[in-house]
């Protein structure tokens, strides 16, 4: 396809068809962890106290839950694109890129749907 | 990589270059997002799983990352908590500024040497001073 057309570039079409996407979703993420973290932050800070009681019923909330949940799917999904790059730049044989490969694509959806999974068993009264 | 094994002169690396504010912080990003990828969201999950298996689980969880009752291998943890979880800190208040920067960077302003060096000293300011700042509230209030 050549160099293609500056359309096509910012389309997304260079070698692996990917790059803008990727590029555009590590940014997108980024605004929703500049709302998400802060809002955990702040109302971590704003607790009365930090024991078992407090910090479940916070965390029980619907917006509270909402907002974990989200942290669950977007901080996450940031990270793994984060980590990727990183990769990317420092692993160069061939094993290393298959285990780096594996890592990244396994360990955030096992992570993030573990952290769901428990706050959906706080929000609903699981525990 | 194969090309790196061969005789061909390498490009300059780290070691030749004069250190500036601009490529602390580009490094300083790299660290702490990956720094809050591994021990932040591990930490994160082990704190809601820790609530969604009861009170005995969070107790634990409290034990090894801040109490330290009980004593012995705790007390380390527990100090080592606390100076993971000021760094886990510090390391979102300078990737996001830093991140801001990006932001910045990727509307094509901010390239001019002088702009660029002051904005680069202005999030290790802020990483540092939200730092202190957030802790002094929580610890002070």
């Amino acid at each position: 396809m050549g160099n293609g057309t500056s359309i096509g570039r910012v389309r997304g079409l260079g070698s692996s068809h990917h790059g803008s996407h990727h590029w555009l979703a590590q940014r997108l993420s980024a605004v929703g962890n500049l709302i998400l973290i802060p809002f955990l932050m702040i109302s971590l800070a704003l607790m009365p106290q930090h024991d078992y009681a407090t910090v479940h019923a916070w965390a029980a909330k619907p917006i509270p839950s909402t907002a974990l949940i989200l942290i669950m799917i977007n901080t996450f999904w940031h990270a793994r694109m984060g980590v990727q790059i990183m990769l990317e730049d420092y692993v160069h044989e061939h094993g290393g890129k298959v285990a780096a490969w594996l890592l990244v694509n396994i360990l955030p959806f096992a992570g993030a749907a573990f952290g769901i999974v428990s706050v959906i068993r706080i929000a609903l009264g699981g525990a | 990589m194969a090309q790196a094994r061969s005789n061909r002169p390498l490009s300059p690396h780290l070691q030749i270059w004069r250190w500036g504010p601009a490529m602390l912080v580009s490094i300083l990003h790299r660290v702490t997002g990956n720094g809050l990828a591994f021990v932040g969201l591990g930490l994160l999950l082990w704190w809601v799983g820790a609530i969604a298996s009861g009170a005995e689980a969070y107790q634990t969880f409290l034990d090894w990352v801040w109490l330290g009752t009980g004593g012995g291998i705790k007390a380390v943890t527990a100090l080592l908590g606390k100076v993971v979880l000021v760094g886990l800190t510090w390391a979102f208040f300078q990737h996001m500024a830093s991140g801001l920067r990006h932001f910045v960077l990727d509307i094509g302003a901010g390239y001019e040497l002088e702009a660029n060096a002051l904005w680069s000293w202005f999030t290790i300011l802020f990483g540092i001073t939200a730092t202190v700042v957030f802790w002094a509230f929580v610890l002070l209030r």
